[in-house]
C-alpha cells in the first residue's frame, strides 16, 4: 500500500518527519518498505505562467516562451511543441538541479546561448523532473497552480511504501493508515465530511437487488447518480491514483478507485442504462457460464463462484472484476454504483482460479467489514455529483441479511500482564483502545467491556486487545525474562545422536558433507539403472512441479551424490569423498510417505593429495569397505558382507551389508554403465545404509569385558586353498575355537609358486585364554585341530 | 691395603677421563665396578681384615665406590648428549616440507548453524522433536489458524503432491516447521519445550535470495504462566549467543496467523552496522525470525486448554544465518554442493 503524505496529512496533523513515522509504523505492525520522495531536487523549480511565445530568431524548431514567475519574467529558450499562453508549467532557474533529457544524468542547469539567443533558466519536461520518461512535451501543472511557489510545494511529495499484513485490511487504505497514525502519535483525527443533494424518484423506484446467495454476500449497497459527463478525472486526483500506483481511467472509475484507496472499500461503477430489467441479482454463476470482464477476456465460471447478474445475464465477477456488458464508457449517462461486502473466502477461491489478482479482491479476501459499505458508497456518490456534474436519486439501495451484532469482549489489566509479563492500568489500556476507535465500558471493578469498531473485523478475543496494547506502547515496555518454569522432561529420538555420531565419524575420515535437494527427476534416477527398467515403485510426484528436474521426492540419495562428483570433477584433481544422510521418500498407500533416513557416501580419485609423499594410488573397493567397517565399528555395530545384486554397482565388486539377519546396506564400485551415464569417467565407490533401520542394532546395551590378564601367543600361518575359497569361509572356521582371540589376514598372493588356480592366504592367529597363560603344547594342538578342519573343509594345505 | 686403594683409583679415573665411546664405558664399567673387579673384591675380602683396618679400608673402599659410580654416571650422560649433538647435525630435514596430508572432512554449514543453535536451545532446556516433510494440509495450514482461501496461504506458496489421503486431505511439502508445533501441541503434553529443525519447501523458482528448499527451526513453549517477556528474554538470549553481545537486537509487532500477539525479531545489519544498505533494504535491521505468543484457538485445537496454559512459539530461518555471518550472497551455494563452496566452512 502506496501512502502519499499530502494525502494522508487530509485527515491528520502530521508533525512526526517521514523517517520516524515510518519507524513508529514499522514497530507497531505495518512496516515500510521504502520511503520514495517526489521532488527532492526540485530547489530551483517554480511554478510559472506563460505569458508569450515567440518564435527563435534562428531555428525553426525552438521558440521563446516567456514565463511569468510572480516577481519577474524570464525568456527563454524551448524546443517542446505544447507551449500554450496561459498554461501553468514548472520553470527552472540556473543552478536547478535536472534530468538530461538526453543522457539521463544529473546535471546543473547553467545559463546557455542556443542558437544565438540568451537561456537563463527552462520549462521543464516529466522526464527532466523525474516524475516521468516523457521528454516530447513539457508537463503543464492544472490551472489552480499558484505563480511563484516552490515546485516542491505544489507537486513534491513523501511516499510511504507500507506493507500491509493479512490481518489488516483496514489499512489498506488512507484513512486505515491515518487512524493508526493517530493512535500513535496522540494527534486527532479528521475523516472526510460527506454531504450531497439527492433528488427524486427514490431509488427504491429505479432499481431492485436481490441477494440470492447470502452466505457469499452479506450486504449489497448502491446508488443511482444520472446525468453524469464522463470526462479525465481532475488532475489532483489523477496524481494520487498515479502515486498509488493507479492508472486514472475515466471521472467515475477514478472516483470508485480513489474511494477504495481512501477508505478501503472496493466500488464498483455500472452503466445504468446496460442493467437489464432494473434489476441487481447477487448469486452464484452457473458451471460453465460466461463473461466478458473488463480486461476483455472472456472468462468460464463455475457454480462455487459469485456474480452480480441483471435479469439476464452476469455483469461482474462479485468483487474481482466487473463485466465488459454493463462497463461505463464515453455515453454513459447514469451510474449504478455497488458497495457490497463479500465472502472472503468466496472472493479467494475465484481470484486465485481465474488468476485474476485485483485491487478489489485483494481488499474482499481480507475481509471487508458489511458497515463500511455505506460510508463509503456515500463519499464516492457525493464525489462523482461533485466531480462528473451528476443527480444523486434519493436514498440507498441497501440489502444487509448478513447483520451481525459485534460481540463486546471483556478485558483486564490482570490478564493483559499475565500474558505479556508486565503491567499496563487499565486507564493506559483504555486509553490506548480507545484512540483505535474501540468502545471501552466498565463491565466490573477490574475488568472492561470492549468493543471493536466495525473496520477492525480481525479482532476476536482478548489476546488481540493485548496485542493492540502491546503494540501501540510498543513492544520494547515489554521486558526481557528467562523461563522461570522447572524445566520439562526430555526424551529425545535415539536418531538424533545416531545421526550426530555418524556425521562426525565420516567428517573424521575426510568425507565432506553435502545436503541436496529432496526433489529430483525420473530422468536422473534412471541413470542408476544400468538397463532401462520401470522405476519400482513409482516416487512421490508433486502436483505442481516447478521444473522437470524437481517434479518427484527422491527415493535414494545416490543420484544427487554421483551428479556432484561429476560436477566437481571439473575443478577438483584429488580424491573425491562426500556423504549426504537424509531422508528418502517412500510411497505408503493412503498415508503420509515412509521417510526414512540413509546414508549415502561416495568415494573415487587418489586416496591422498597429490603431495611429495604420495604414490599417487587410487581408492578402491577396500578403502570405501573400509569407512563401512570403521564406521559400523565406532557404532558397536558387527556386520558382515555378503554377495549383493544392486543393479546400480559393478556386479561383481559389491558387497550387502548385513547386520543382524537384515541386509541394512551396500558398498561397491559404480556399476560402468552408471557411471557412463552420470558422465564420471574414473571407478568411483559408494556406499549406503539405511540408517533408520539400523537405529535398534546401535542401541543395543554393551558390557564391558574385563582387560585380559594372560598373555597372548601369536602364531602365522599360511595357507594355500583354491580361487574360489573366500577369506571369508577360512576365518569363519578359524575364529571357531574358542581359544582363537583373533584373526588377522596379512597377505594374499597368487602368482610364482602358487599353484595355477590356487591362491597363498596367511593369517596371524592370536590365542589366549581367560584362565592362564597358554604354552606352546596347548596352542599347537589346537592349531592343528584348526588345519585339519581347513584341510577337510576348504582343501587348505599349509603353503611350505 | 690403601695405597693400593689409591693407585686403583688414579688409574680408574685417567682411564674413564679418556673414554669418548658406550662401549669402552661398558669395559670400564665392567673392570672397575663389575663382580670380579678389584674393588668388589677388596669389599668382599674386608672381613678378614683385623678391625683396626676394616673400619680404615672400608670406609675409603665404599668412598671410591661411590666416586667411581659418579663418574661413570657423569660420563654416560656426558656421552648421550655428545651422541644426540652429533645426531642433530646429522639428520636435518626440511620442516618446511608439507606433512603428510589427511583428507579433511567438514560438515556441511547448514548442520554446522542447526547444530549451534540447537545446542544454545538446548542449554535453555529445549528439546529437539522433527516431523514429516511430507505432512497433511491440517498440520500446515488448518491446525495453525490458516483454513482454506486464508490470505496467508498466498504467501506461502506450496508444493503439493498428487497422492491424497481417502478423505481427500492433501499432502504438501511442509512450508514451515511450524507444522511440527502443530503436531507437538496436539500429542505433548505440557509442560513443553522443544525446538523443531527441519527442511522446508516452497513452490518458488531459484534466484539469488530463494531455492525451493531450506531449512528452519520452529520452537514452542508450552507451561503455566509463560509470558511475552519470556518469549522476549529467550529469543535476545539466542541472539546475544548467536550474533554476539554488542550485536542490537529489535522486536516489533508482526502477524502470524498462530500467534497473537506477534512478533518480528530483527538484528541490527551486520553489513552496515544499522547505518542502512543494499542488504538491509536502508533500513538497518535484519529479520532474523518470527515469534508470538500462541494463539488460544491453536492450543485449543491440539488438546490444550488456553485458560490454563500460556504459550510462546517462534521459527527461525537457518540459510539467512551463516548467509549474513559469512557475507554469502547466493543461497543457491548451499545446494550447488560446489567444494570450492563448502570447503571454507
Amino acid at each position: 500500500m502506496k501512502v502519499p503524505l499530502k494525502w494522508l496529512k487530509e485527515y491528520i496533523d502530521l508533525t512526526l518527519p517521514p523517517a520516524e513515522l515510518a519507524e513508529k509504523l514499522t514497530m507497531a505492525g505495518i512496516e515500510a518498505g521504502g520511503i520514495e520522495v517526489i521532488g527532492e531536487r526540485w530547489d530551483n523549480v517554480v511554478v510559472g505562467e506563460i505569458v508569450a511565445v515567440k518564435p527563435h530568431p534562428n531555428a525553426d524548431r525552438l521558440r521563446l516562451p516567456t514565463v511569468d514567475l510572480g516577481t519577474e519574467q524570464q525568456t527563454v529558450v524551448c524546443g517542446a511543441p505544447n507551449l500554450r499562453v496561459g498554461d501553468k508549467v514548472a520553470f527552472a532557474r540556473v543552478g536547478a538541479e535536472l534530468i538530461d533529457g538526453h543522457t539521463g544524468q544529473l546535471t546543473r542547469l547553467k545559463p546557455a546561448k542556443i542558437r544565438g539567443v540568451e537561456s537563463s533558466g527552462m520549462v521543464c519536461s516529466e522526464k527532466e523532473l523525474g516524475i516521468s520518461d516523457n521528454h516530447q512535451e513539457i508537463l503543464v501543472l492544472p490551472p489552480d497552480a499558484p505563480v511563484g511557489a516552490p515546485l516542491a510545494e505544489y507537486l513534491g511529495d513523501v511516499i510511504l511504501d507500507l506493507e500491509v499484513t493479512p490481518n489488516r485490511a483496514d489499512c489498506l487504505s488512507i484513512i486505515g493508515i491515518a487512524r493508526e497514525v493517530a493512535a500513535l502519535t496522540g494527534q486527532s483525527l479528521h475523516p472526510p465530511k460527506v454531504s450531497y443533494e439527492e433528488s427524486p424518484p427514490p431509488i427504491a423506484e429505479q432499481v431492485a437487488i436481490e441477494i440470492a446467495d447470502p452466505d457469499l454476500c452479506p450486504r449489497y449497497c448502491a446508488s443511482l447518480i444520472t446525468g453524469v459527463k464522463i470526462a479525465e478525472s481532475p488532475q489532483w486526483m489523477q496524481r494520487r491514483l498515479l502515486a498509488c500506483g493507479m492508472r486514472p481511467i475515466n471521472n467515475i472509475v477514478d472516483i470508485t478507485n480513489y474511494v477504495m484507496l481512501e477508505l478501503g472499500q472496493p466500488l464498483h461503477a455500472f452503466d445504468y442504462e446496460k442493467i437489464m430489467g432494473r434489476k441487481i441479482i447477487v448469486r452464484r454463476a452457473e458451471e460453465g457460464e460466461i463473461i466478458v470482464s473488463l480486461d476483455g477476456v472472456e472468462r468460464t465460471l463455475s457454480h462455487d463462484m459469485l456474480v452480480i447478474a441483471d435479469e439476464v445475464r452476469a455483469v461482474a465477477i462479485a468483487g474481482v472484476m466487473g463485466g465488459a456488458n454493463s462497463e461505463v464508457t464515453e455515453e454513459t449517462t447514469s451510474i449504478l454504483l455497488e458497495a457490497a461486502s463479500f465472502n472472503p473466502a468466496s472472493i479467494h477461491h475465484t481470484s486465485r482460479s481465474l488468476s485474476l489478482p485485483s485491487e478489489a479482491s485483494m481488499r474482499f479476501e481480507r475481509g471487508i467489514r458489511p458497515e463500511l459499505t455505506i460510508p463509503a458508497l456515500k463519499r464516492a456518490t457525493q464525489l462523482m455529483a461533485e466531480l462528473a456534474g451528476g443527480k444523486v436519486a434519493q436514498g440507498v439501495a441497501d440489502v444487509y441479511p448478513g447483520r451481525r451484532k459485534p460481540k463486546p469482549i471483556r478485558l483486564s489489566a490482570e490478564k493483559t500482564k499475565a500474558l505479556l509479563g508486565v503491567e499496563f492500568s487499565l486507564e493506559q489500556i483504555v486509553s490506548t483502545l480507545t484512540s483505535l476507535g474501540f468502545e471501552c465500558q466498565p463491565a466490573s471493578a477490574d475488568e472492561i467491556q470492549v468493543t471493536p469498531p466495525y473496520w477492525r473485523g480481525d479482532i476476536q478475543q482478548a489476546v488481540d486487545l493485548i496485542e493492540e496494547v502491546a503494540r501501540i506502547a510498543g513492544y520494547d515496555k515489554i521486558p526481557t525474562t528467562m523461563l522461570s518454569q522447572p524445566l520439562p522432561r526430555q526424551n529425545p529420538a535415539p536418531i538424533i545422536g545416531l545421526r550426530q555420531k555418524i556425521r562426525n565419524s565420516l567428517i573424521g575420515y575426510g568425507f565432506q558433507e553435502v545436503i541436496t535437494y529432496s526433489l529430483t527427476s525420473l530422468e536422473m534416477l534412471r541413470k542408476l539403472r544400468p538397463e532401462a527398467q520401470p522405476l519400482e515403485p513409482t516416487p512421490l510426484r508433486l502436483a505442481n512441479p516447478m521444473t522437470a528436474d524437481q517434479e518427484y521426492l527422491r527415493p535414494t540419495l545416490r543420484a544427487n551424490l554421483l551428479a556432484i562428483l561429476e560436477a566437481n570433477r571439473r575443478h577438483e584433481e584429488d580424491g573425491i569423498r562426500l556423504f549426504e544422510l537424509g531422508k528418502v521418500y517412500l510411497v505408503r498407500e493412503g498415508d503420509l510417505p515412509d521417510e526414512p533416513e540413509v546414508l549415502c557416501g561416495l568415494l573415487s580419485g587418489t586416496r591422498e593429495e597429490k603431495s611429495w609423499h604420495g604414490d599417487g594410488s587410487l581408492l578402491d573397493f577396500f578403502d570405501a569397505k573400509g569407512v563401512v567397517e570403521g564406521l559400523l565399528a565406532k557404532l558397536g555395530v558387527a556386520a558382515s558382507f555378503e554377495p549383493s545384486d544392486d543393479a546400480s554397482f559393478h556386479p561383481l565388486k559389491q558387497a550387502a551389508i548385513v547386520i543382524g539377519d537384515r541386509r541394512l546396506g551396500v558398498v561397491g564400485e559404480l556399476h560402468p554403465k552408471v557411471a557412463a551415464a552420470f558422465d564420471i569417467s574414473e571407478p568411483a565407490y559408494l556406499f549406503e545404509i539405511r540408517v533408520t533401520d539400523l537405529l535398534p542394532f546401535t542401541l543395543e546395551h554393551k558390557m564391558f569385558q574385563p582387560i585380559p590378564r594372560f598373555p597372548p601367543t601369536v602364531r602365522d600361518i599360511a595357507l594355500i586353498v583354491d580361487n574360489g575359497v573366500s577369506h571369508q569361509q577360512v576365518v569363519d572356521i578359524i575364529k571357531g575355537f574358542s581359544l582363537v582371540k583373533q584373526v588377522t589376514i596379512f597377505d594374499v598372493y597368487s602368482g610364482k609358486q602358487v599353484p595355477e588356480g590356487k591362491k597363498s592366504l596367511a593369517y596371524r592367529i592370536t590365542y589366549q585364554s581367560p584362565t592362564h597363560t597358554l604354552t606352546d603344547e596347548e596352542v599347537n594342538k589346537v592349531q592343528e585341530q584348526i588345519l585339519r578342519k581347513l584341510s577337510q573343509q576348504l582343501g587348505a594345505t599349509l603353503r611350505g | 691395603m690403601l695405597p693400593q686403594l689409591e693407585e686403583l683409583r688414579s688409574k680408574a679415573l685417567q682411564e674413564l677421563a679418556s673414554i669418548d665411546d658406550a662401549r669402552e664405558l661398558e669395559s670400564w664399567r665392567v673392570r672397575y665396578l663389575g663382580k670380579k673387579s678389584k674393588l668388589t673384591t677388596i669389599l668382599r675380602s674386608l672381613a678378614t681384615l683385623p678391625l683396626e683396618e676394616r673400619r680404615t679400608v672400608g670406609a675409603r673402599a665404599n668412598e671410591l665406590k661411590t666416586e667411581l659410580e659418579n663418574g661413570l654416571r657423569q660420563k654416560e650422560e656426558a656421552l648421550r648428549e655428545a651422541e644426540l649433538a652429533k645426531g642433530a647435525k646429522q639428520e636435518t630435514i626440511d620442516i618446511t616440507l608439507p606433512g603428510r596430508p589427511l583428507p579433511i572432512g567438514r560438515l556441511h554449514p547448514i548442520t554446522q548453524t542447526l547444530n549451534e543453535i540447537c545446542e544454545i536451545f538446548a542449554s535453555m532446556g529445549f528439546g529437539i522433536v522433527e516431523g514429516p516433510d511430507v505432512e497433511w494440509d491440517y498440520y500446515n495450514f488448518e491446525a495453525l489458524n490458516i483454513p482454506q482461501e486464508h490470505p496467508a496461504r498466498d504467501t506461502m506458496s506450496t508444493c503439493w503432491l498428487e497422492q491424497q489421503k481417502s478423505d481427500k486431505q492433501a499432502m504438501l511439502l511442509r512450508t514451515h516447521t511450524t507444522a511440527v508445533t502443530a503436531r507437538v501441541i496436539e500429542s505433548m503434553e505440557p509442560p513443553i519445550r522443544v525446538i523443531e529443525p527441519g527442511k522446508v519447501y516452497r513452490y518458488e523458482a531459484s534466484d539469488a535470495t530463494h531455492v525451493p528448499m531450506f531449512h528452519q527451526i520452529d520452537g514452542v513453549a508450552v507451561d503455566k504462566g509463560i509470558t511475552m517477556a519470556d518469549l522476549k528474554g529467550t529469543l535476545y538470549e539466542f541472539a546475544r549467543r548467536f550474533f554476539g553481545e554488542e550485536r542490537k537486537v529489535r522486536f516489533r509487532c508482526d502477524y502470524f496467523p498462530f500467534v497473537e500477539p506477534g512478533v518480528e525479531m530483527a538484528i541490527e545489519c551486520l553489513v552496515c552496522n544499522g547505518r542502512g544498505c543494499r542488504v538491509c533494504g536502508q533500513s538497518g535491521w535484519i529479520e532474523i525470525l518470527g515469534a508470538g505468543m500462541t494463539h488460544p484457538q491453536v492450543l485449543e485445537r491440539g488438546g490444550i486448554d488456553p485458560e490454563v496454559y500460556q504459550s510462546f512459539a517462534f521459527g527461525i530461518g537457518i540459510e539467512r544465518l551463516p548467509m549474513l555471518r559469512y557475507g554469502i550472497d547466493d543461497i543457491r551455494l548451499f545446494y550447488s554442493s560446489d567444494l570450492r563452496f563448502l570447503r571454507q566452512f
